[in-house]
């Protein structure tokens, strides 16, 4: 008995053992992937697409104030006030040097927002000033130039949105246990990223109309 | 990334069938692989087969909260019932020619409710659900108006920001949709607006034949096939080793083997056909269903 297995197993060993070796290794490969060895690079990577899509409508949203600087000013010269400060803070918000480990400094992002916050609502003031402008409201330039800011403040917060959910996932992701284990052994450098705070007055429930 | 999923997927049936496999030994698994020893505890086995069915579901899925949307039963959703048959007859025909020609795809929705949500938040959430446009091209448009907030909005999708810019967005709904809203003329807006989305998106033609063309066909397309092979393999593997054991052990081989569904990620992660196919009020054939295209809150909204 002992003997014939003997006999068996040189003569089908060569290959048979080759085989089982590679086979183990897809095996082990298979389970590490599905244990998600790979979620937390998949998930960074994820993150920080969306932030940069989020610098993308920020920027998009700068590129736009001069033009809407210049048609303000030619009907309403005298809000020279609001006019300035939307110039200063578009300064402050594009002049800021966005370090590179902004998405894990708390600090900077904290900068970061509250740049662009500032911005925001100098914007806002802008557009309620021109609100008193009927000439203004009503020229062509104007209209378009609304419009394509509401379309950016509607992207930005999407973008916002986008990436709020990406930090989610990957933050949670290196907080739960096999990430948490995967993060300890594989990626000791992995680092919580910082998620957008929303402002107070997104945070209502929005309410029905009628 | 394809790789991956379906080491994934695989690892998931490895694990899968060495529990059923250990399941087998406890509790000699009558129900999946039929053998003469009598079954004492296999009544429980099916119970942690939903339970790992039921664990697949959950993690493929993400839990938010979001508005109901409506069913994408058609190129036009007509929930609000603001158009009648042959208006929204007419409204399909114009749309799919335009999807024919440039493979973008227009939907037209009315909503009953926005449920609260400011018309652009429901917009995109909508958009996002119904993946309108094709998968890549990122090339759909989404006509919403909601009778009840007296609020239009036109999403439109990445790809098509370009051919359609906010402003121009703007400009159709102030010009050409409001105007007849505000005379109670829905029918008429919405058709003047479609038609002038319509003109900006095949008004370039070489830009359209560019977008018409066909891109290679993606792997993620034969994921199913090659997912099957790789749940196969190892399942065949499986049962003819419990054949082994059967003859060792001198029993009958033989019995129905019914394979467990329910891996939900699969199910999310390929976009076949299907899905959709109640057919519009208009009678139009074949099912609609969206391709998986994009949307980064592009377009314009209007209110009379």
């Amino acid at each position: 008995m002992f003997q014939m297995h003997a006999s068996r197993w040189p003569v089908r060993g060569a290959y048979g053992r080759g085989l089982v070796s590679v086979g183990l290794i897809i095996m082990v490969s298979m389970f590490l992937a599905g244990c998600g060895v790979n979620n937390i690079p998949t998930y960074e990577e994820q993150a920080k697409a969306s932030w940069s899509n989020v610098l993308n409508q920020y920027q998009r949203r700068a590129d736009l104030i001069p033009n809407l600087i210049e048609t303000v000013k030619g009907f309403a010269k005298q809000e020279r006030e609001v006019l300035r400060e939307v110039v200063e803070a578009r300064g402050k918000a594009t002049s800021f040097q966005i370090p590179k480990d902004i998405l894990t400094n708390p600090e900077s992002f904290q900068k970061f927002q509250q740049l662009q916050g500032s911005l925001s609502s100098a914007l806002a003031r802008l557009i309620a000033v021109s609100e008193r402008y009927p000439d203004l409201k009503s020229s062509q330039n104007f209209l378009t130039l609304q419009t394509q800011l509401e379309g950016t403040e509607n992207r930005i917060a999407i973008a916002r949105r986008d990436y709020i959910e990406a930090v989610k996932l990957y933050n949670t992701e290196l907080k739960t246990i096999p990430g948490r284990w995967w993060k300890m052994f594989v990626y000791p450098d992995a680092k919580e990223m910082e998620g957008f705070t929303v402002e107070a007055e997104k945070t209502k429930t929005p309410e029905v109309k009628f | 990334m394809v790789v991956c999923s379906l080491m994934d997927h695989g690892s998931r049936v490895v694990v899968l069938l060495m529990l059923l496999r250990f399941m087998h030994r406890l509790f000699c698994f009558n129900f999946l692989f039929p053998c003469r020893c009598q079954a004492r505890l296999s009544f429980v086995a099916p119970f942690f087969l939903v339970l790992i069915g039921g664990f697949e579901l959950i993690s493929g899925k993400a839990f938010a909260a979001s508005p109901d949307y409506p069913v994408l039963s058609g190129r036009v959703v007509d929930q609000a019932s603001i158009l009648t048959a042959e208006e929204e007859f007419e409204l399909v025909k114009l749309l799919q020619a335009v999807e024919g020609r440039s493979t973008d795809q227009i939907v037209v929705v009315t909503v009953a409710s926005l449920q609260g949500y400011p018309i652009e938040d429901y917009s995109i959430g909508l958009a996002r659900h119904w993946g309108i446009g094709q998968a890549g091209k990122d090339n759909g448009v989404v006509l919403l108006v909601a009778p009840k907030e007296r609020r239009v909005r036109i999403e439109v999708g990445r790809g098509l920001e370009g051919l359609l810019p906010d402003a121009l967005a703007g400009l159709i709904i102030q010009r050409r949709i409001l105007p007849a809203f505000r005379k109670g003329d829905f029918a008429g807006g919405i058709r003047a607006g479609v038609e002038d989305i319509r003109a900006s998106l095949l008004g370039n033609k070489e830009e359209v034949a560019l977008r018409a063309k066909k891109p290679a066909q993606k792997i993620d397309s034969y994921l199913p096939f090659i997912f099957v092979a790789f749940w196969l393999i190892p399942f065949i593997y499986f049962i003819s080793s419990l054949n082994r054991d059967r003859r060792v052990s001198g029993r009958v081989p033989g019995g129905v083997v019914i394979v467990p569904g329910g891996f939900g990620r699969v199910e999310d992660s390929w976009s076949g056909p299907g899905g959709f196919s109640r057919r519009s009020g208009g009678g139009f054939g074949g099912g609609f269903s969206g391709g998986g295209g994009g949307f980064g809150g592009g377009g314009a909204s209007g209110s009379w």
